[in-house]
């Protein structure tokens, strides 16, 4: 930190002048970043004849939910009209086990990769860690081929096992790093005690992994909630993600254009990572800077 | 009898040693078969003959020929140039401006970098789909600024082939810049504060001590930021696809969704394959030598 406050050779009104510049950038920007949520919001709350008469940034006259409701109940996805509500629940079925199963096999795997190390366990780890990095484009084809031998083509089941198959490395890498700064000797003494491998994670590893679970638990939630690669992909139809289905409602050709249905429909979608965000910001950004920043 | 009770702890610990193997067994399985057994299962489909159906007949290159053939590869290949080039930068300097106004004993200062990383808590599609709506021109920002009076405001991008990929620049940016804040902040709390009150000791001028002494000293931030950058640039797809779908005709389109359009749309197989490829060695040539020279940096340092 070094700040104009503590390090300025020039006193009295230079300094007010600057620190008011400084604060007046800052509000630009945070102005610049809130402007998109706001004018979705207030599309959102307005009626279609109030958006084509008024401006984007002029707030709601009338306010109404119509727009939520025709999104969540009514919108047509396809051919479906049915709303957006079946695909929230879609996507709630794929991401929780998918979720609880990568960071479950992620914890026992930095577990074992750390305080049982085997000859060999590093380059167990960089091997599974590559799989961060592939463009997934590179495993499109195969997988779809894959996926409809099992039977799991265009179902929730199948994108669970993308995404857990995809997000292991990460979870892994996760609790591995988080692991390693754990003392050994925590480990070896419960061994001495007689406690055995699984003992040892279940009473000792995990109850103090809290932290990184939510790290874990996070991250895998809001690149899940957020994925439409996988789900455009590997599910079509009625068992889409929601983002997918958020897409065919946007672009959809038919019919008049609703914005006030997109925004709603954006909003519903964007909730619940949004939500995760605002109530766990500092595991957030754990997860985003674990694998970029060292330390 | 204690010749028999250290045998059998022997033995238990011998299960306990294979007990972390067998653990780690299924993801690494899953792995080799998934990560590694697919990049080469799409491999040999790029030198197959496969077109609608996947197939097995030899191809050699005539894949890659027919891809680099293709005009909209081509443009896929520019935009993403373009793209990537000035996401980055303008990432670079958004979140380096950002952090250092930031790292000025702020009030508030956790209330706007919420404000700031937001965005990036969203899906691409949320994002494309609230930019096509800002920025389309006949109710977006540029009706608004006709009603601010500048009548003679115009902002087609969206629609107009030779600017749509910058529209995506700009939706990248609002999502992404945020992040390179995180990034660059987390790097300024940690220089040391001892060089920098010297500095100030001697005299040195504020800006002299960020150009002179901060900023060179987290550079393996910026080297850390371009390459997440790059990679997320690479892999850019639901962004692009929400916001302008590839058009006007394919004039935005990128690798990440000429790939998917060969693949799935076009019945092209082999030559999405070899797409697949290609981005592939993109990412491995940027994140292959950063990675050997992180590990081996941790080694020095542990």
């Amino acid at each position: 930190m070094a700040d104009i406050q503590t390090y300025s050779h020039d006193a009295g009104w230079k300094h007010t002048v600057l620190r008011g510049l400084l604060y007046l950038v800052l509000i630009l920007f945070a102005a610049y970043y809130l402007f998109p949520l706001i004018v979705m919001i207030s599309t959102s709350l307005k009626s279609l004849d109030e958006i084509r008469e008024g401006s984007l940034i002029s707030l709601p006259r009338v306010v109404t939910f119509d727009a939520w409701n025709y999104a969540w109940n009514e919108a047509c996805v396809g051919v479906e009209c049915t709303g957006i509500k079946i695909y929230f629940w879609n996507s709630v079925k794929m991401a929780v086990p998918a979720v609880l199963i990568s960071t479950f096999l992620g914890a026992i795997n930095g577990y074992a990769l750390t305080k049982w190390r085997f000859k060999g366990a590093n380059i167990v780890f960089a091997l599974l860690l590559f799989g961060c990095f592939i463009p997934f484009q590179v495993v499109l084809l195969p997988m779809s081929q894959v996926l409809g031998k099992l039977g799991l083509a265009s179902s929730t089941a199948g994108l669970v096992m993308v995404h857990v198959v995809y997000g292991l490395c990460f979870t892994t890498l996760f609790f591995r790093n988080y692991y390693v700064s754990i003392p050994d000797e925590l480990v070896k003494a419960a061994t001495i005690d007689g406690a055995g491998f699984f003992t040892i994670f279940w009473r000792i590893i995990l109850p103090i992994s809290t932290p990184i679970i939510v790290v874990s638990v996070i991250w895998q939630f809001t690149q899940i909630w957020n994925d439409f690669l996988f789900g455009a992909s590997f599910a079509s139809g009625a068992n889409a993600p929601m983002t997918v289905a958020l897409n065919n409602i946007v672009n959809t050709t038919t019919g008049v254009k609703q914005y006030n249905v997109d925004m709603a429909a954006a909003l519903l979608t964007g909730l619940p990572t949004l939500l995760v965000y605002v109530l766990a910001g500092k595991y957030f950004v754990r997860g985003l800077t674990a694998g970029s920043v060292k330390g | 009898m204690g010749a028999s009770q250290s045998t059998e702890s022997n033995l238990t610990a011998g299960i306990q040693r294979h007990l972390s193997k067998i653990v780690v067994a299924p993801s690494f399985a899953a792995s080799l078969f998934f990560v590694y057994g697919f990049i080469l299962w799409t491999g040999y489909m790029a030198f197959s003959k496969s077109r609608m159906l996947p197939v097995w007949d030899w191809a050699g290159l005539r894949q890659y020929e027919r891809l680099w053939q293709m005009e909209r590869w081509h443009v896929a290949i520019e935009n993403l140039l373009i793209f990537g080039g000035l996401f980055i930068v303008t990432c670079l300097v958004i979140g380096c401006l950002l952090a250092v106004l930031l790292d000025q004993r702020i009030r508030a200062e956790g209330a706007l970098r919420t404000i700031f990383l937001y965005p990036m808590a969203l899906s691409f599609i949320v994002t494309g789909t609230v930019w096509k709506w800002l920025l389309n021109p006949g109710l977006g920002l540029e009706s608004m600024m006709h009603d601010l009076g500048w009548t003679s405001f115009e902002f087609d991008w969206l629609v107009n082939s030779d600017m749509a990929i910058y529209t995506v620049v700009i939706a990248a940016v609002w999502q992404a810049s945020g992040f390179v804040m995180a990034m660059f902040l987390a790097a300024l709390r940690g220089v040391d504060q001892d060089i920098i009150r010297a500095a100030y000791m001697d005299g040195a001028s504020l800006p002299r001590i960020y150009f002179g002494i901060i900023i060179p000293s987290i550079r393996p931030v910026f080297l850390s930021a371009i390459v997440v950058l790059a990679h997320l640039a690479v892999k850019s797809f639901d962004l692009v696809i929400a916001l302008t779908g590839g058009g006007p005709g394919y004039s935005s389109d990128l690798p990440a969704t000429f790939m998917y359009t060969m693949a799935f749309q076009r019945n092209q197989l082999g030559v999405g394959a070899a797409s697949a490829m290609m981005m592939l060695a993109t990412v491995m040539a940027i994140i292959v030598p950063y990675l050997y020279s992180e590990l081996r940096g941790g080694k020095k340092n542990g």
